[in-house]
């Protein structure tokens, strides 16, 4: 039966409201709440499904990050997933941290681990950058299903229904595959309390980047992090001319 | 506590701010935060639980699942096995979502089955614990009768003894879950024999029944002010056999168990309603933010920013309360029943106020369903009234106090063993707490909080001292017949809960300041606000319990109540009425 590689990402938590620091060199984190990123979520959760009818024999949970990264990991084990990998990065060195380096970490675990399918969410609330699910499949040369709505098991290996602009595709792949969920894939279950207690006895292995081979060195400098620019305050018009004078004058007609 | 009534304060349970979780637990704490509110978000619908007046299958198959059911129940039994301070953290949760569902998963565990957890034998935890935390069997604690409420002791319910079983028969009233409870605490009078005299006597013994014993029958649910979605009902006991294994504590002992469990479970009650008003607040936040009324947001009001302070203020005190007094009892302390009936009554009535202001920052919105805060309004009156009403709490807290700080008086003492008041058993409980207090000399609260709360701590210990002086003056004055004085006790329960309130958010705000965290200022804030209000109240009672004025008003208070009982309503005579 297969094996299952999911990513699970911890982020600051959906319903916060997010501050740049003072100094622009990101957002503030500490003492903020986090929580697993949402689609990822929805990520774990069909990864769960799949074992559930047995189409999967095991779930592994694979986060990357800092230590606080081990929350989202028992997350996933609370929520199904049988164990845990966490790569520890830096919490200096996890800032400048990019979809690159993380898909090619995902891939040589996925190899390690002899992963039959890798599915993560389609992107992170944080970065918004829709990258590693693809980088990952092409790290390991094998074929992608992103956005998935609906994953089917076929002989030949998966039907996958995708969310295009528009619509829906509906593609086949064969495994093993990286896929990518999106947001109608699933409504992913919460983790109850008896689960989240048994889940603390479930193996979490710890490994480096370096163990894997994998050079995490930065690629990017952050330059300034703004917050977006407030809200200039409207004008009430007298008339619909004098709205259509006005926009014609600001250049939108 | 009690030893402010002397004019000290012991220090050692509020100063530092108790921190009892290891970093573990706090973390493990945190991880069921999310999946909780979870719950409340995706599951269960307060809204239609309320207009329901029931919470529907799924939502109960859910909670059970979550492990909301057996949360302090020790893991070998199949329960989380979380601490009262962890418990705590929950109940806010529920408090701020859902106080019907919080009735029927709060007189469950914490009232339902707590006996068993503090008084069961190995064979009634083996039997009972795992089915309550995760069988789905519903728990109830049946206490209160038709002519029996607040004077527990008078309950009528008896249960005769018949070789190995007793035989139960009677009624309980107002039993939260007594519709759907398998398992049930119940108090019933037994005939025991006094080893010293032989003289044989009624005394109360609590049991452990199962609706399967047979004769367990109850009534249909009662139709309520709030809390609509607990269910609540009469229990009707006949020829009910109770194997004598089924019995709860030492035979006879039951009135003690009965108080232990209520005592050990209140403080959930504070934890709950620092949720509620964290809730009532953030809805009343969010419309004084966006609403503008003449052509002002309403927050730049003054009349707004002191009702959403003073909401803040309360909140602030009722969370610092439930969190000093869960940490009391999980370091191992069995002397909390004093704290645990002052945040109670604190608690109850904060929250009260903080819904009743966040409808009237809403205005109009706020009388509507649609706002969400009528229903959290309506659920919030019980709690000022059941286990302890707030009245008795009052009197139970100054006589615990009274008791202690008169110890040395064996006038006092005789009175408190036979009061002329009808209160026999709250005396008596008072009494016994009183006994276990230890004392400490002296009032200086200055080597305790940070340096710019000191002025403010000078004030509480003055508070202090003057409580102190007031209990002797009054003790001269009134001597044992202090008991009988119900105006002056409650000038004093009200002093002692302001000067609670001021230690515990100044041990707080220390604690935040210390630890640098980002909130401290406002912590600070919110402690100075609160100590410059609550020390003048409290001076102020301080004063009416003792000054020639409230004596003459108090008299004209209750010659004004006997004629207006005389004439079995109002007296005075309608303007309009023909003379």
């Amino acid at each position: 039966m297969a094996r299952v590689l999911v990513g699970v990402k911890r982020v600051i938590d959906y319903a916060v409201k997010v501050r740049v620091k003072p100094d622009k060199t990101g957002v503030v984190t500490q003492g903020v709440k986090h929580s697993m990123n949402p689609f990822d979520e929805i990520a774990v959760e069909e990864a769960v499904k799949l074992k559930e009818k047995k189409l999967a024999g095991e779930v592994i949970a694979v986060s990357v990050g800092p230590a606080q990264s081990q929350e989202v990991i028992r997350t996933a084990l609370a929520m199904g997933a049988d164990r845990g990998v966490h790569v520890e990065i830096p919490a200096a060195e996890y800032e400048l941290l990019q979809p690159i380096h993380v898909s090619k970490i995902l891939a040589k675990l996925a190899l390690e681990e002899k992963a039959d399918l890798v599915i993560l969410g389609k992107q992170a609330i944080d970065d918004d950058a829709n990258q590693t699910a693809q980088m990952t499949a092409a790290a390991l040369d094998w074929p992608q299903g992103t956005f998935c709505n609906k994953i089917e098991k076929t002989d030949a290996g998966l039907t996958i229904t995708r969310e295009i602009d528009g619509g829906l595709e509906t593609i086949k792949t064969k495994t093993p595959a990286v896929l990518s969920a999106d947001l109608r894939l699933n409504t992913p279950r919460y983790a109850t309390l008896p689960n989240i207690m048994k889940a603390k006895k479930k193996p979490l292995k710890k490994v480096t980047a370096k163990d894997l081979g994998v050079d995490t060195s930065p690629r990017i400098e952050i330059v300034s992090v703004e917050d977006p620019p407030v809200r200039q305050a409207g004008a009430a018009v007298a008339d619909v001319d004098a709205l259509v004078a006005k926009l014609k004058a600001g250049g939108h007609a | 506590m009690a030893n402010i009534f002397r004019g000290s304060l012991m220090c050692k349970h509020v100063f530092p701010y108790p921190d009892v979780l290891t970093t573990e637990q706090k973390e493990f704490t945190n991880s069921l935060i999310n999946p909780f509110e979870r719950f409340f978000l995706g599951v269960n619908d307060a809204v239609r639980n309320d207009d329901n007046s029931k919470i529907d299958e799924n939502t109960l198959t859910a909670l059970w699942e979550l492990g909301a059911f057996g949360i302090q129940v020790p893991v070998d039994y199949g329960g989380l096995g979380l601490n009262n301070t962890q418990y705590g953290r929950l109940c806010q949760i529920v408090g701020a979502n859902d106080l019907g569902l919080g009735i029927t998963i709060g007189a469950h565990q914490s009232i339902g089955f707590k006996g068993i957890l503090l008084y069961g034998t190995p064979e009634q935890k083996a039997k009972y614990l795992p089915m309550v935390s995760s069988g789905k069997v519903y728990a109830a604690f049946a206490l209160t009768e038709p002519s029996s409420g607040s004077d527990a002791g008078s309950i009528r319910c008896r249960a005769v003894k018949n070789n190995n079983y007793y035989i139960l028969n009677g009624s309980k009233i107002w039993i939260s879950n007594g519709g759907i409870a398998d398992i049930m605490t119940v108090f019933a009078q037994t005939e025991q024999v006094d080893k010293k005299t032989g003289q044989k006597k009624d005394k109360v013994t609590a049991f452990i029944v199962e609706r399967s014993f047979g004769g367990v029958s109850h009534g249909p649910p009662e139709k309520k002010m709030g809390i609509k979605a607990s269910n609540t009902a009469e229990v009707y006991f006949e020829d009910v056999k109770i194997p004598i294994e089924n019995v709860l504590g030492k035979e006879g002992d039951g009135f003690k168990v009965a108080m232990n469990i209520l005592n050990n479970g209140r403080f959930g009650m504070g934890a709950t309603l620092s949720g509620t008003m964290k809730r009532c607040i953030d809805i009343a936040t969010a419309h004084a933010n966006n609403r503008a009324q003449f052509g002002q947001k309403l927050k730049n009001y003054g009349s707004i920013k002191e009702k959403l302070a003073q909401m803040s203020i309360l909140h602030y005190a009722t969370e610092s309360m439930a969190f000093t007094i869960s940490q009391i009892m999980d370091s191992g302390s069995q002397d909390y029943h004093l704290e645990a009936a002052i945040s109670k009554i604190y608690a109850s009535e904060s929250a009260w106020y903080v819904c009743d202001e966040a409808i009237q920052i809403l205005g109009g919105m706020g009388f509507m369903k649609e706002a969400g805060v009528e229903r959290i309004l309506r659920d919030l009156r019980i709690f000022r009234i059941f286990e302890g009403t707030n009245d008795i709490l009052r009197l139970f807290v100054a006589l615990t106090g009274i008791q202690y700080a008169g110890s040395h008086l064996t006038d006092l003492q005789r009175a408190f063993k036979n009061p002329s008041a009808n209160l026999g058993l709250i005396f008596k409980e008072a009494s016994r707490r009183a006994a276990s207090s230890i004392g400490l000399g002296g009032v200086d609260l200055n080597s305790h909080v940070v340096a710019e709360l000191k002025p403010y701590a000078k004030n509480t210990a003055v508070c202090i001292n003057v409580f102190g002086q007031t209990v002797e003056e009054l003790l001269l004055k009134y001597k044992k017949n202090i008991v009988n004085e119900q105006f002056v006790l409650n000038c004093l329960a009200n002093a002692a809960i302001d000067i609670y309130a001021m230690v515990v958010t100044q041990s707080r705000s220390s604690r935040a300041f210390s630890l640098q965290l980002t909130t401290a200022e406002h912590e600070l804030n919110l402690t100075k606000a609160l100590t410059i209000q609550a020390s003048e109240r409290a001076l102020r009672n301080l004063r009416n319990a003792t000054s020639k004025n409230s004596e003459a008003l108090t008299k004209k208070m209750s010659s004004i109540a006997q004629t207006v009982c005389e004439n079995n309503g109002v007296v005075c005579t309608g303007v309009l009425d023909l003379n």
